[in-house]
């Protein structure tokens, strides 16, 4: 890179460079434009984006960006195969190429020293980089600097752009700020489609280069960017342009629907292909259904990545199930032993997991079918209840309703709250919660004991839902969307916001911290 | 006239029964109305009508009520006989005479004045009155003063009213004595001399009386011998002088105030048993409310409308019933079991356990008595009836120390009472006022300083206390919050402050609660917030593991929904859930709220999962391996990984120099083991507390249909995993009990049904009965305008049935009119017919008479 040197640059050490630098910069931005002799001067402004002082920098960022956005208006750079710079006294070419030959160079190493500049740890050098990078690549649709060999060709400056992603997604650092920045110009179509494309190239690079092994930095970046690069949902959306070409639209890649929603397949593709960190596998499920599948131009093409997910268990299956869902409903997927695998997935800690509601809304669509054995429903019942037994009042607030709603659906498992026909014989429960299969866990046998112990639950809530079953069901389902997303304070909240009840008091007069009548802290506690 | 009354008078039912069957069977007599249709099932009460007969009843009507008022018109005068019963024929007349007397006595009876009292009925005795006789009774001794007083002697009214004639003429009589003696001179004789004669006539008088006294003995001396008397009697004679004390006495008290009447005193028995049905009519409510049976306002308490609503209330008198025991004032007997909160702080205070309050009793005893009086005096003013109560038992703990004191202690009391506190406070205005109220004193005197205050500030007293007082429990709970974060915290203090927090609860539920409610909100919130961001959330401090434990002391756990209870389960719960274990302070902090939980679930044996989930999590960290998939923990723990063996005792050796201590308080904020030994000692008191925990816990949900699925993965955690043969023999115990108490197969139940519903009862099949209001179709579409209908025509009907009834009231008196004026007319004429008769017969007898003289 490094242009050569001819004029230091004078850094007055003294205080007035503050202002100084300000009117140099601008004076010779001023010359350059006012007359070819003064070109030199340009080195001295790309000097000044190597300063230490972040403020230099940025104001010789901009300036340099108002120059050569200035010189390309005025067609001042050379078009077409660039001379070496050693080569420009060799050939006989006339002052005039010459000059746009060197200006053409000063360019290059302008942008160069720009995407470096992305690099830096301030964060308004990087804006004011990025934003200049993207004036120029506007500048330079307008007037390419390739020379257009026949009409149908579309000018895009492709180069700037994967520049740009290069420096976006830095392996070091992570840019979630500057991408979101970035965010503004990703909504141009021909943006983002040559964005995706460049991604795509730089995810394969990068992974290969560091032999597939994670990369939690880089792979944040990545991620990031993918997060913000949304597909218009229709093709007439696409009007929006950074560059505006000349030739017919209907023809160019960029603004066809279809295109555009392969590159982003693709790019997503490649980026799940590699070995992700298990934080990023959630992030990844938790957006998948929402924001990924819809733009694929063929969603099935995950079906490989989801049903891994599902395998591998715990609160990832749970969030697989979200994207499983979505490619069973819509896209006709049949998944064998669906069923079985989403009953081994209830464990103890479904009730504890972040993903919760989300969880029991899905199980509770998969399960809301009427066409389900009564075995499957009924196994399905007799695990939750089981696992209510360690489960917090707000996930049995859920769960609760959720197996009144079972039953209700399913009127034959009805035996497992009123089994008249063996009322008076006792029996140990038949259920085997080990048992995998849920065809032979014997669940139909049994009763819901589980439910009658949390008739004594501590919360009154609880202990009320809990004592639904001992009268026959009501017919219309209970509404457990509302109780999804109920948090424990929540639910505090609607003690301590009824005001008007009275306030019962201990009658037993409390006479020390550990000498209540029903003392246990004070046999184990001491006050010393 | 309105309509004829149904009343018939007892002639007309006579003459009707022998009438009315002749009349009924006569054809002529009755009238058979025509019906135009037969309607089946139709009563007719007019199909036959007997006009004659109803007739002549209402002419009878009309001659009993019609006629008699035609006949008094115009005529003012009435006679009424309103003598008693006077027109009641039924009764005798002797009753009527005595009846009469009666109320005649009666009226006098009436007092004219309330007030006046000497306005009483004269009570005679055969005609005497009785207030005379009663006085002849009374003594003579103020006889001879009236006497004197009325008494002129005739030399005194000589010289007073003689003029000058009386001194005069006794000049005749001693001229030559008297000679020289001037009108000066004769007046001092005068006066002399009329002394003399009453001093002599009192001399006599005393003489009569003594010689009457001796005559008296004298008769007694032979009385008895005189008179044949019983013994009794004569017993009662010698009696006879003390009466006179006795008399004295029953005077004096009458003069005395008068005693209220107050309840029986109360023996201990009693008093046992009054407290005894209290607390077992409290412990009835705390169960129905455990039940969850809402009861809105069982007992609706009587507010007057005077009541200002700031608590106090002046019937409740919290007087210590005096009662006795062995002959003994009973004072610091009820100490303990006292009910009422401030009653028994007297009680703390009377006990004088506290050395402030001997040096404050000290105090008054060595001083002087007005200082003693001062000290009082500013407390006086401030205090109620309370108060004074109070004074009385600070009095008598100065009566006991006062027996009790030494020398010496005395001593060192008066050195003790330079730093006596203040005796009045005002109330905090805001917690810095308070901590520096507070700060530097001891413990017992914090707590007396905050009593002090209370009760200088108790509502009854002004109009802002209540307020104050409520805010007070606000700062007092930060303040212990304070006293539990310092280091190391003092738990001592917060300790004999719980005392004054529960009274100040019981004085303001309302505001406790709030207070209660806003702490466990806040923590509650901000663990969620640091949940939601971080991921997870610090276990509660100390500071909030105490104010849990007092909001249990304050308010009951066991209450089927209750305003702090119900939150401070929620928050325990949500620590118990949400907070990771990472460290040994942490587990402690655990055990605590485990602790809490399950002093709240003794008493109604709620099941709380988490506190479960929260044991099998801690005595998971005490299992060596973590290989093991045949139980599940539950979050906050981890199957393996970081911190996941906290628990494990590295060195079995420690087992042997364990010994079971209690784990402090304030190991929540800092465990204070540093060696190796230290930290096995401490893990071992943790699983000790956790096993106890877990054999409580199964004592608890014995009862629960699921018991053996909720301990079955503790059971396997304890049989196959705690490495127990490394612990000390207690906690082996302690294993081997909880394992025998766990059965290893589930129990057997019987299959779930429905309550038995009650049967709906048949539908019975009853006809429906419509309230017919009027015959005949009304017409009108709404019910109002069908009503105004009915209303039109019922008056229609009834103003022609009134113009009838006038008519026929005319056509009556026109009649009564005729026949008077005819009957008078008759008379007239007949009279008219005699005089002319007798005018006739008068001419033809003159007419004989002359013809007889002609011839």
């Amino acid at each position: 890179m490094a242009p050569s040197k001819k004029h230091n640059v004078k850094k007055s050490a003294s205080e007035n460079s503050q202002t100084s630098y300000k009117q140099t910069i601008n004076t010779k931005t001023e010359l350059v434009l006012q007359s070819r002799k003064h070109a030199n001067n340009i080195f001295d402004l790309l000097e000044y984006l190597q300063s230490e002082d972040e403020k230099e920098v940025v104001f010789a960022i901009n300036a340099c960006q108002k120059l050569f956005c200035e010189l390309l208006e005025r067609g001042e750079l050379y078009v077409g195969q660039l001379p070496k710079e050693e080569e420009i006294l060799q050939g006989d070419r006339d002052a005039d190429e010459k000059y746009h030959i060197f200006i053409r160079h000063r360019y290059n190493s302008c942008v160069e020293l720009l995407l470096e500049n992305i690099g830096h740890e301030s964060y308004q050098v990087k804006e004011s980089a990025l934003c200049a990078v993207m004036k120029f690549a506007a500048a330079e649709g307008k007037r390419p600097l390739q020379k257009q060999d026949w009409s149908q060709h579309y000018s895009f400056p492709k180069e700037l752009t994967s520049g740009v992603v290069w420096g976006l997604l830095s392996e070091k650092e992570d840019m979630a700020l500057l991408i979101s920045r970035f965010q503004e110009y990703l909504e141009m179509d021909d943006v983002r489609y040559y964005v995706m494309n460049a991604t795509r190239d730089n995810i394969h690079r990068v992974m290969d280069r560091n032999k597939r092994a994670e990369m939690r930095v880089y792979q944040n970046n990545v991620f990031t960017l993918l997060t913000n690069i949304a597909v218009p949902s229709q093709g007439s959306e696409i009007t929006n342009f950074l560059v505006k070409q000349e030739g017919k639209y209907e023809d160019w890649k960029v603004a066809k629907l279809k295109e555009q929603k392969r590159a982003f397949e693709l790019m997503w593709l490649t980026f799940l292909k590699y070995k992700l960190p298990m934080s990023m596998y959630k992030k990844v499920l938790v957006i998948l259904h929402d924001s990924v599948l819809p733009h694929m131009s063929d969603p099935t093409l995950m079906i490989d990545f989801l049903t891994a997910a599902y395998n591998v268990g715990g609160a990832i299956s749970l969030l697989a199930l979200n994207g499983l869902f979505v490619l069973i409903h819509e896209h006709n997927l049949d998944y064998p032993e669906f069923y079985k695998k989403l009953y081994n997935l209830l464990d103890p800690s479904v009730f504890h997991v972040k993903y919760r509601a989300r969880f029991f809304h899905l199980a509770n669509i998969f399960l809301s079918s009427s066409h389900l054995p009564v075995y499957l429903v009924a196994a399905f019942i007799k695990r939750l209840s089981r696992l209510a037994l360690t489960a917090p009042p707000t996930g049995l607030l859920i769960v609760l309703p959720f197996i009144c709603n079972l039953i209700r659906r399913h009127p034959s498992c009805r035996v497992l709250i009123h089994r008249p026909s063996a009322a008076d014989e006792t029996c140990t429960d038949p259920y085997v919660m080990e048992e995998e299969d849920p065809a032979l866990c014997h669940a139909l046998e049994s009763s819901l004991w589980e439910i009658k112990t949390l008739q004594n639950h501590y919360h009154p809530d609880v202990s009320k839902a809990a004592k639904s079953i001992n009268q026959a069901l009501p017919e219309p389902e209970d509404d457990i969307g509302k109780l999804l997303e109920l948090s424990t304070f929540e639910l505090m909240e609607r003690d301590l916001k009824s005001q008007s009840q009275s306030v019962p008091l201990e009658f037993d007069s409390a006479v020390g911290l550990l000498q209540s009548p029903r003392e246990v802290l004070g046999l184990h506690f001491s006050l010393e | 006239m309105g309509k004829p009354v149904k009343k018939r008078s007892v002639c007309d039912k006579v003459r009707k029964s022998s009438a009315h069957a002749q009349i009924k069977t006569n054809p002529f007599e009755v009238k058979i109305n025509k019906k135009k249709f037969d309607v089946l099932g139709r009563k007719s009460k007019h199909d036959v009508g007997l006009p004659g007969v109803s007739r002549s009843k209402a002419h009878n009507k009309r001659k009993h009520t019609l006629l008699k008022e035609f006949r008094m018109k115009h005529k003012a005068n009435s006679f009424i006989d309103r003598r008693f019963g006077e027109y009641d024929t039924k009764m005798a007349p002797e009753d009527k005479i005595l009846q009469r007397f009666a109320m005649e006595r009666q009226r006098d009876q009436v007092k004219k004045d309330m007030f006046n009292l000497n306005d009483e009925e004269e009570l005679t005795h055969y005609g005497q009155s009785l207030a005379e006789m009663e006085k002849f009774t009374d003594g003579v001794d103020s006889e001879s003063d009236s006497e004197e007083k009325g008494l002129l002697s005739a030399e005194i009214t000589a010289s007073h009213f003689g003029g000058g004639g009386g001194l005069l003429r006794k000049k005749t009589g001693e001229e030559e004595e008297a000679k020289n003696k001037t009108r000066q001179e004769l007046l001092e004789e005068l006066i002399l001399k009329s002394k003399q004669e009453k001093r002599e006539r009192q001399t006599q008088k005393e003489e009569t009386h003594e010689l009457t006294e001796k005559l008296d003995q004298e008769w007694k001396s032979i009385q008895n011998l005189l008179a044949h008397k019983t013994p009794r009697e004569r017993e009662e004679e010698k009696d006879k002088p003390k009466l006179d004390d006795y008399d004295m006495m029953v005077r004096e008290l009458g003069f005395e105030m008068k005693a209220q009447p107050s309840e029986k005193l109360k023996n201990p028995e009693e008093i046992a048993r009054e407290e005894r049905e209290r607390l077992q009519k409290l412990e009835e409510e705390r169960r129905r409310r455990m039940e969850g049976e809402v009861e809105e306002n069982p007992k609706d308490t009587h507010i007057s409308a005077d009541d200002l609503n700031d608590g106090f209330i002046l019937d409740t008198d919290d007087r210590k019933t005096l009662s006795y025991q062995d002959g003994k004032w009973n004072i610091g007997e009820e100490e303990g079991e006292g009910g009422d909160d401030e009653e028994e702080e007297n009680d703390d205070e009377g006990g004088g356990d506290d050395c402030d309050d001997d040096s404050g009793s000290g105090d008054e005893e060595t001083d002087d008595d007005d200082d003693d009086d001062d000290d009082h005096s500013d407390l006086e003013d401030s205090r109620d009836d309370e108060g004074e109560e109070d004074d009385e038992k600070e009095e008598e703990s100065i009566a006991e120390v006062k027996r009790t004191l030494s020398e010496e202690e005395r001593k060192e009391i008066q050195d003790t009472a330079h730093s006596e506190l203040p005796y009045t406070f005002t109330a905090p205005e805001c917690y810095t006022d308070l901590k520096a109220m507070l700060q530097g004193h001891s413990a017992d005197e914090q707590r007396l300083i905050l009593e002090r205050t209370k009760k200088c500030n108790h509502p009854s007293l002004a109009v802002g206390n209540k307020a104050k007082l409520q805010k007070l429990f606000g700062f007092l709970l930060e303040y212990v919050g304070e006293l539990a974060t310092h280091n190391p915290p003092q738990l001592t203090t917060i300790n004999t402050l719980i005392p004054q927090i529960y009274s100040l609860s019981q004085l303001f539920p309302e505001a406790a609660c709030q207070v209660m409610q806003s702490l466990i909100g806040d923590a509650a919130h901000t663990m969620e917030q640091s949940v939601e961001v971080k991921g997870r959330a610090a276990v509660p401090g100390l500071d909030m593991l105490i104010s849990l434990k007092i909001a249990t002391l304050l308010f009951p756990a066991s209450d089927f929904r209750h305003p702090v209870t119900t939150p401070a389960f929620l928050y325990i719960s949500q620590a118990l859930t949400k907070c990771a274990v990472l460290s040994l302070e942490s587990v402690s902090a655990g055990l605590i709220l485990c602790c809490i939980a399950v002093e709240c679930v003794s008493l109604s044996q709620r099941f709380i999962p988490e506190l479960i989930n929260y044991l099998l999590g801690l005595l998971h960290l005490a299992v060596p391996t973590h290989t093991c998939t045949d139980y599940h923990v539950v979050p906050p723990f981890r199957p393996q990984g970081k911190s996941s063996e906290l628990l494990h005792v590295c060195d079995p050796q420690s087992a042997h120099s364990w010994t079971r201590r209690s784990i402090s308080l304030s190991s929540a904020d800092r465990v204070t083991a540093t060696t190796e030994r230290e930290r096995d000692h401490y893990k071992l008191s943790v699983l000790y507390v956790c096993l106890d925990l877990v054999k409580r816990c199964t004592a608890l949900y014995q009862q629960l249909p699921a018991y053996q699925h909720i301990f079955q993965p503790i059971r396997i955690l304890l049989a196959k995993h705690l490495p127990v043969t490394d612990y000390p023999a207690a906690l082996q115990e302690l294993h081997k009990e909880i394992l025998e108490v766990i059965p290893e197969t589930p129990s057997q139940h019987t299959p779930l049904v429905f309550d038995k519903k009650k049967p709906i009862p048949l539908k019975l099949l009853q006809p429906k009965v419509v309230e017919v209001v009027d015959y005949g179709r009304k017409r009108g579409n709404t019910k109002a305008e069908k009503e105004r209908e009915r209303l039109k025509h019922k008056y229609k009907k009834e103003f022609k049935g009134a113009l009838r009834e006038i008519r026929k009231d005319t056509r009556f008196l026109a009649h009564t009119k005729l026949s008077d004026s005819l009957r008078r007319d008759a008379e007239r004429k007949r009279k008219v017919k005699e005089l002319y008769g007798s005018l006739a017969t008068q001419e033809g007898e003159w007419k004989a008479l002359k013809k007889r003289k002609r011839k």
